[in-house]
């Protein structure tokens, strides 16, 4: 009970509009532009920030165009011919000696990439640790137990009720590593997206390059597939359907080609991003509330801190649904390109 | 429209998506190397290792039913040649017996009737003997006598004449 009366007190005082008392030294108000820090905290940053003035400076790689020299700096010591852009959300560009400017090719270790790089630390150490402990025990003898256990089960769940079940018997071998990879590389993702601080937070699989890039991969998987372009092509319909007076089917097939992977690519990516957006608007909204009165501000402070824990709850949930979602679909898609669905 | 007036999570980003292959790619290699098939490989061997367990136990237990049925059926089986086989030896002692006693009748029999021949053979050499010295006795007696008595031509003549009439009187 102390403990909880405790917690309250300490919600409370977070709740408070302390802002009030701090605005009254600095003597001037700025207004919260919500839209603008949303965004701004979902965009990609040459720097992985922390708290306050506290930020890592991550490494900025670039080839002039100009010069075609190649450029490692932080974001502190960028050459003078290179400037932050702010009207493109702060992306380096280049001053052309002809007074135009350019991106130069940026290969910076940007917060996403760092993220990225966290996440494939993450995933191999995981994986390469369950292995582990299969190859030092007998497959016979003993299951395992605790985490390489979950990870057992959870690899299996995929592997059985996704790939199995979607490819079919005959293919799923050959797409299992790539299909398990991609589900935890975003589950892992997602899950790291949702911590506030340092080795997670970035906004990664709320950003159209990473789903654009995981889509395309589904969507080269399933187009790389002799039997399938037949099907495309030539398909077991009537002929008025496939040739004359117009190829319907095949025309409708080649845009399924296209619209399969768009959809597998803005679902994950609107998800997320709108699930990223969901979670920090509230939490603007308790910078906000500290701009009111102190009953208002107080009462919407509580209200964004419950609909915050909601959200999140809510988030981890989505983090496996879209993981998984994503999975199943392109075991789906897959699948379907592989006549033995027809058959069956 | 310029792509790079879009939102920042809309605008392509060459450098993000050469940092995703490469991640992605190192990710991938790495664990479909040595990461998921080792744990799809160990389960179904797992899997079969148990299914296979369980086989064997199905026909363990079936042997087992068979062994007990076998078991039951020898022991039948050796109750019943146990009784043959006593019954049998029952038969052959009977039999035996049977055999040893009329031999034994047989034996028994041969040798009183041997018995029996041999001493009417006695008796009769007995007899034969006996008659033989009484013939001889007689005749030795009557030596003895017809010396002392027939001393005289009269009496012999007179004991010959009672002989005689003693003969013919028995031939008569």
């Amino acid at each position: 009970m102390n403990r909880i009366k405790s917690i309250l007190l300490i919600l409370m005082a977070m709740c408070m509009p302390l802002h009030l008392l701090a605005a009254e030294g600095n003597g001037e108000e700025k207004s919260i532009d919500i839209p603008e820090i949303v965004l701004h905290h979902l965009s990609d940053a040459y720097e992985w920030h922390i708290a306050g003035d506290v930020s890592i400076p991550l490494p900025i790689i670039l080839r002039s165009s100009a010069t075609g020299e190649w450029t490692f700096c932080t974001e502190k010591s960028l050459p003078g011919n290179f400037f932050f852009d702010e009207t493109h959300h702060g992306k380096i560009y280049e001053k052309m000696p002809d007074g135009s400017t350019k991106r130069p090719l940026d290969l910076s270790i940007t917060k996403a990439v760092c993220q990225i790089w966290i996440v494939a630390i993450i995933l191999i150490a995981v994986f390469l640790g369950v292995s582990r402990w299969y190859k030092k025990h007998d497959s016979t003898s003993e299951a395992p137990k605790g985490f390489v256990g979950a990870m057992e089960m959870l690899v299996m769940y995929i592997h059985d009720d996704v790939i199995k079940a979607c490819v079919g018997e005959k293919h799923y071998k050959r797409y299992a590593p790539y299909l398990l990879t991609v589900f935890f590389f975003i589950l892992v993702t997602n899950l790291l997206g949702l911590l506030p601080i340092f080795p997670g937070g970035a906004n990664v699989t709320g950003n159209i390059n990473i789903t654009f890039f995981l889509a395309l991969c589904t969507m080269l998987l399933v187009n790389i597939n002799k039997e399938y372009w037949k099907e495309i092509f030539w398909p077991e319909v009537p002929l008025f359907l496939k040739a004359y007076p117009a190829p319907l089917i095949p025309v409708i097939e080649v845009v399924g080609i296209f619209t399969k992977p768009f959809a597998l690519m803005v679902r994950l990516f609107a998800n997320m991003m709108a699930g990223h957006a969901i979670i920090l608007s509230f939490t603007c909204v308790i910078f906000l509330g500290w701009t009111m009165g102190v009953g208002m501000g107080l009462g919407l402070n509580l209200f964004s801190a419950i609909m915050l824990l909601f959200m999140n709850c809510v988030e981890l949930l989505v983090a496996f649904v879209q993981a998984y979602v994503f999975t199943l679909l392109s075991a789906v898609f897959i699948g379907l390109a592989h006549p033995e669905h027809h058959e069956a | 429209m310029d792509l790079q007036n879009l939102p920042a999570i809309l605008t392509p980003d060459l450098g993000l998506l050469f940092w995703m292959l490469l991640a992605f790619l190192v990710i991938f290699f790495v664990l479909a190397k040595f990461g998921f098939p080792v744990i799809t490989k160990m389960v179904e061997e797992r899997k079969a290792y148990i299914d296979d367990s369980l086989k064997k136990a199905h026909e363990a237990n079936e042997k087992l039913a068979n062994i007990q049925q076998e078991g039951e059926n020898l022991l039948k089986e050796a109750r019943e040649r146990q009784q043959q086989i006593l019954s049998e030896a029952a038969q052959t002692r009977d039999a035996i017996v049977e055999q040893a006693q009329s031999k034994a009748r047989e034996e028994s029999s041969r040798i009183i009737t041997e018995a029996k021949a041999q001493i009417e053979a006695e008796k009769q050499n007995a007899i034969a003997d006996i008659r033989k010295q009484v013939a001889e006795l007689s005749v030795q007696v009557a030596e003895k006598v017809l010396r002392k008595q027939l001393s005289t031509d009269a009496a012999q003549m007179q004991y010959v004449d009672k002989l005689l009439d003693e003969v013919s009187s028995n031939v008569q």
